[in-house]
Order: C-alpha cells, then sequence, then structure tokens
C-alpha cells in the first residue's frame, strides 16, 4: 500500500466490513445503556420511564453484587492459577519424546471441545455427586467422610471444572512455546552449571513469559463471562455462593425480570472488564513486547 | 591446566556411526582446530569432549581424571555456541554473570570479575543492553565473556564466525587468538574453513567421515599433507592433482602441484595450456589453465597480464611436487 492511490481503495474496500461490524457492536450496546436508564420490568410491560442512575444505584448496592464481584475474580484467578501451574507441567512432560507422543497430545485437548453445559453435567452427576460420583467413591475408598461438592464448595468445584475445560488450551499454547525453545540455550545454561531446577527457573520460564501472557489474556476474556456451568450445575447457589457477574446480570433480567436492573448490571460488567484488562496490560503486557 | 585425552572413544546415533574408534591428545595451553567438510562429525566430536553427548565406548580423561561420566558442568570446560546461545531475557551483565551466579560466588566478587570481563572484551558501554539489541559481533563478545568469567579449563568453540561477515571475522579471529596469547588457556575450536584453521591453529586436527585425517601444525599440513585428501583440504586454491602417465614419470599413481609453486610464463615451460578464467587482484593473479591434464589453477605474484584463450607454460618446482600411491598416501 504505497501510494495515496492504492490507500484510498482499500480504505473503500474495507469500509463496508467496518461500518457492518461497528453497528454490530453499537447497537446492542446503545441499546443496552439505553435501557439501563429506564425502569423496565416485563411484568409490568408499557410501564416503562425514564429514573436515571437508579438502576445503577440499586445494582451497586445489592448485596449480592459485591459477592458477585469477588466470585468473579476469585474464579477467573483460580483458573488461570490451576491452568498456567498445570499447563506448565503438562506441556513439560508432553514435549518429551516417548512411545504414543501424538495420540498422548490429541488426547490431552480433546476437553477443550466438550461443550461446558456437557462437561458440566459430568462433572455434576458424575463425579461430584456425593452418593453416586466418582469422588464420593473414592473418599469412601479410602476411609473418608464425602464431600457434597457443589454443595459445600461451589465456587472451587466450578473453578475445578473449567480449569478442566482450559487446562488443555493453555498446555497447547505453553507447548508450542516450549517447542520453540532454543536447544543451544539449554545447554549453554546446563555448561554454566545450572541444574534442572535452575533451567527451569532461570531459562524455561522466562521463555514461556509471553506464550502465559497470551494464555492469561485470552482465558481472562473468556472466564469473565462464565456462565454454562453455573446455571447447569448450582444455578449460583447456595445462596449467592457462586454466582458471578454473569449471572447475577441473567437473574436480575430474566428470574427476576428486571431488564433495566439487568441492562444497568451489564453496563458495570463491561466496565470491570475494562479495568481488568487495563490492568492486566499494565501487569504482563510488556512480556508481549517483541 | 586443560589436557584433554581421548582414548579410543567412538559415538552412534541409533545404527549409524558418526564417530568411528578414535585417539587424541590435547596439550595444556594448545590451541587446536578441528577442521573438515560438514557433516564429518567436528560438532560431535566437541560436544563429547563437552559432555553434551553421552560417548557410545572409549574413555575421556581431563587433566588425568576420568571424565567420561562427568555432566557437563563438572569438566570445568566453556562452550561458545554457533548461535551464541546467550539468554534473550537477560542483560549482557546478567548474561555473563550466569555461571558465576551458578557457582554460587559472593555478589562482588561476581560483579568484579564481570566489570573485568566487559573491560577486556570492550562490552562496557552495553553491559545492560539485552542480546537482542546487540550487533552479531557484539553478542559474540558477550558469548566469550560468559565463557572466560568462568575461568575454565578449556574454552571450547563450535563454528562461532560463521554467522558473522566477512570483515568482522577477520577481527574476531584476530581477537580471539589474541585472548589466547593473554590466558593461554587450552582452546578448541571448531570450523569448516580451513583459512581460520590455518591463520588461528597450533594443531590442526583434519576430520573426516569421523575419522582422524592428519594431526599437525598448519605448516606441516601445508608441506606435508599424509593423503589426498588433506592435501587438497589445506591450503586456497585447492592443489592440482594429476594422474596418468605425467604422475608415473614421477613414480606416483597421482601427484599434487599447489597453484603457488607453478611459475607461469607466456615464453617456455615444461606444459602448455590456455588460459580460462582469471581473477586479477592486483597483489595477485589467479589463472584457470586447460591443459593436456586438466584444468589447473594457478597464481602468481602482482599483475599476469593474461587474457581469455592466450596460451601460457607451466613449470612446477620440482621440489614442491607431492607423490600419492594408489590409495591416496603421500610417499615420502
Ligand atoms: N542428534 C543426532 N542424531 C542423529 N544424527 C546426528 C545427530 N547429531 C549429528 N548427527 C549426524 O552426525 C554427523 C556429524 O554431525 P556433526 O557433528 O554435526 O557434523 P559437523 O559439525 O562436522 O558439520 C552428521 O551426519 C549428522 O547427521
Ligand atoms: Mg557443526
Amino acid at each position: 500500500m504505497a501510494t495515496a492511490h492504492s490507500r484510498t481503495a482499500a480504505r473503500a474496500m474495507i469500509s463496508p466490513a467496518v461500518i457492518f461490524l461497528l453497528l454490530w457492536m453499537i447497537v446492542p450496546l446503545a441499546m443496552t445503556l439505553y435501557f439501563s436508564f429506564l425502569r423496565y420490568n416485563l411484568l409490568m410491560p408499557g410501564m416503562e420511564e425514564w429514573t436515571g442512575f437508579e438502576n445503577y444505584r440499586y445494582f451497586l448496592t445489592d448485596p449480592a453484587f459485591s459477592t458477585a464481584l469477588i466470585n468473579t475474580l476469585l474464579l477467573v484467578g483460580g483458573v488461570l492459577f490451576i491452568t498456567l501451574v498445570g499447563g506448565t507441567l503438562l506441556a513439560l512432560l508432553l514435549n518429551q519424546d516417548f512411545f504414543g507422543q501424538g495420540i498422548v497430545r490429541v488426547l490431552a485437548i480433546a476437553p477443550f471441545f466438550v461443550m461446558p453445559t456437557v462437561s458440566a453435567l459430568v462433572f455434576k452427576n458424575m463425579f461430584m455427586n456425593p452418593v453416586n460420583g466418582l469422588f464420593a467413591f473414592m473418599a469412601e475408598a479410602i476411609g473418608m467422610q464425602p464431600i457434597d461438592w457443589l454443595a459445600e464448595i461451589p465456587l472451587l468445584s466450578i473453578t475445578l471444572m473449567v480449569s478442566w475445560t482450559w487446562l488443555p488450551f493453555a498446555t497447547l499454547i505453553l507447548l508450542t512455546s516450549l517447542q520453540s525453545l532454543d536447544s543451544e540455550q539449554m545447554e549453554a545454561s546446563e555448561m554454566d552449571g545450572a541444574g534442572a531446577i535452575s533451567r527451569f527457573f532461570y531459562i524455561t520460564v522466562p521463555h514461556l513469559a509471553r506464550a502465559g501472557t497470551v494464555v492469561v489474556l485470552i482465558e481472562t476474556i473468556f472466564l469473565l463471562s462464565i456462565f454454562a456451568e453455573i446455571l447447569v450445575t448450582t444455578n449460583g447457589g447456595p445462596g449467592n455462593a457462586s454466582t458471578n457477574l454473569t449471572y447475577l446480570v441473567y437473574a436480575e433480567s430474566l428470574l427476576r425480570f428486571d431488564v433495566g436492573t439487568g441492562a444497568a448490571g451489564g453496563v458495570v460488567a463491561i466496565i470491570l472488564a475494562n479495568i481488568v484488562a487495563i490492568f492486566l496490560m499494565r501487569a504482563i503486557g510488556k512480556n508481549l513486547d517483541a | 591446566m586443560g589436557r584433554i585425552t581421548l582414548d579410543q572413544i567412538t559415538k552412534s546415533f541409533g545404527e549409524a556411526q558418526v564417530i568411528p574408534p578414535l585417539d587424541l591428545t590435547i596439550e595444556d595451553g594448545e590451541f587446536v582446530v578441528f577442521v573438515g567438510p560438514s557433516g564429518c562429525g567436528k560438532s560431535t566430536l566437541l560436544r563429547l569432549i563437552a559432555g553434551l553427548e553421552d560417548v557410545t565406548s572409549g574413555e575421556i580423561r581431563i587433566d588425568g581424571k576420568p571424565a567420561t561420566d562427568l555432566p557437563p558442568a563438572k569438566r570445568g570446560l566453556a562452550m561458545v555456541f554457533q548461535s551464541y546461545a546467550l539468554y534473550p531475557h537477560m542483560s549482557v551483565r546478567k548474561n555473563i554473570a550466569f555461571p558465576l551466579k551458578m557457582a554460587k560466588l559472593p555478589q562482588e566478587e561476581i560483579n568484579r570479575k564481570v566489570e573485568n570481563a566487559a573491560q577486556v572484551l570492550n562490552l562496557s558501554p552495553y553491559i545492560d543492553k539485552r542480546p537482542g539489541q546487540l550487533s552479531g559481533g557484539q553478542r559474540q563478545r558477550v558469548a566469550i565473556g560468559r565463557a572466560i568469567v568462568r575461568e575454565p579449563a578449556a574454552f571450547l568453540f563450535d563454528e562461532p564466525l560463521s554467522n558473522l561477515d566477512a570483515a568482522l571475522r577477520v577481527n574476531m579471529r584476530a581477537e580471539i587468538s589474541e585472548l589466547h596469547q593473554q590466558l593461554s588457556t587450552t582452546m578448541i575450536y571448531v570450523t569448516h574453513d580451513q583459512v581460520e584453521a590455518m591463520t588461528m591453529a597450533d594443531k590442526i586436527v583434519v576430520l573426516q567421515a569421523g575419522v582422524i585425517e592428519q594431526v599437525g601444525s598448519p605448516l606441516d599440513l601445508y608441506n606435508h599433507p599424509r593423503n589426498l585428501f588433506v592435501a587438497g583440504f589445506i591450503g586456497s586454491p585447492k592443489m592440482n592433482f594429476i594422474t596418468g602417465p605425467e604422475a608415473a614419470k614421477h613414480g606416483a599413481h597421482t601427484i599434487g602441484i599447489r597453484p603457488e609453486h607453478l611459475r607461469t610464463s607466456k615464453e617456455s615451460g615444461e606444459w602448455t595450456g590456455r588460459v580460462g578464467l582469471g581473477e586479477h587482484l592486483g597483489s595477485d593473479t589467479f589463472l584457470r589453465v586447460e591443459t593436456e591434464f586438466g584444468e589447473m589453477t594457478v597464481r602468481t605474484i602482482g599483475d599476469f597480464d593474461a587474457r581469455h584463450g592466450d596460451t601460457v607454460y607451466l613449470t612446477p618446482d620440482p621440489a614442491r611436487i607431492h607423490r600419492f600411491d594408489e590409495s591416496g598416501l603421500s610417499i615420502r
């Protein structure tokens, strides 16, 4: 795109797509903003009226809000921690030469293709069920009291389910990064007297930093909006114990039929997501520079 | 200290034997160059010495002590890799300090040694930069710095100059030779470039397919190549070879004569030929001459005015004719 002419042509060519995308994003956003300033309850059709910031005040002062906020952050943080640590260890394992490497690698990424509702139901009914679940069976086998996972530690249970889904993603990205690690660097550090553990922390981990950053950024985007796993297992309960922001917005608009407050919650969630994004880019964005 | 002895070592990758049984002694303080064509096993041999590969059989001794089963770090050797293998996320300072840090030296001693090495290698202005911000030559010096701070028993270099441009290569060659003079530590240097071998080595080891063809000083190899391979490999341009009746006249299967040992004349001489390609460098002239024995390269000092198609006469210096028997071995 060297000349002014070709640049103009290029702009003209891409403008339909850009305008379409813009509308695609702007229209729902504008409607959400508009609804968030209305008293708009589906049980009282035709009674919509302007209420200013009333919906926001109601949403933000609801005790469920702070719980949901903390749950959201715990869920995101917990899954990130498990997938990064577990993913690194799995990637190290899969990077070794062993018989059946190809098959094992394919199997290892399989969980990522299982849809969230299905995996959550499998966990709920086959693993975490206090009577019939595999975990209960294992606990009994070693003489322990089985835990009712989804009732006693609902948030942790959901964190584990979601981690199971995202672990392959982290593993795969970290594995490709590991494969690009220059073997001469490893050998140089070996000659420099670094043991296996020093090599891991001084050479491997810094090399993985960039891939790890990609994992954190991409996973955060998806994890902020976890919904299906909660819906099919705990419904946000017991109480609010496993309600995150997404689920709270759903509960406001579709369980309590309060579209106005739901929309306000949506706007709050957008703002929070951006705060998280800015914070993340500040903290780890420099890893992405070449 | 740094006397390295290889005793009947071999190396196989699966079925393929890359190094057949091989004996070699490298004396303390020597600058030894392994030279040979690509794929002949130079790097493999170096990595066996370094401990980065296990020998299939045989024994390695460093300063008389068995080192065959020692891990690389315990052998007291330092290596400079072809890709430099610097740690990209560490500054130059941290790169050079890394081996000292791994050896758990006190911080002030580390600082002192790193400053020292940076001074010697002219790296002080870049000491807080990352390797990615440095030029090829500077990276090379950082890699050397990382090797010298450890004060190893011997340095191992694997084609360290092959990623540099020609001018820089000449400079670094001189710097490495200089370093050897200063430190007088054993150095083992791998290259496929016979010019590097000739200019730097105390002792050259010529390898072909994992076999040592000849060991000797540069001039020894130049003057008394043991066989056809060494004769053809050492010296630039390559030695000219003649077989058949002309060789039989000298009582040999093949005779060899270096381009610089052929006298060229336009009037008379022993052999007649027609000039093909000519390279006029001013200081020297290289001519490809088509003779009755095949194409020969000749070198004359200064300019020699010959055009494509001219007839010239060549006379070999009789004392400089190398004779080889049927198996390719030199006849003394
Ligand atoms: N890790 C390895 N596995 C199998 N074959 C190897 C390995 N390393 C080197 N080789 C083989 O050993 C031979 C010598 O290689 P190398 O020592 O790298 O040669 P050079 O350094 O002289 O160019 C080559 O034929 C190469 O293919
Ligand atoms: Mg090599």
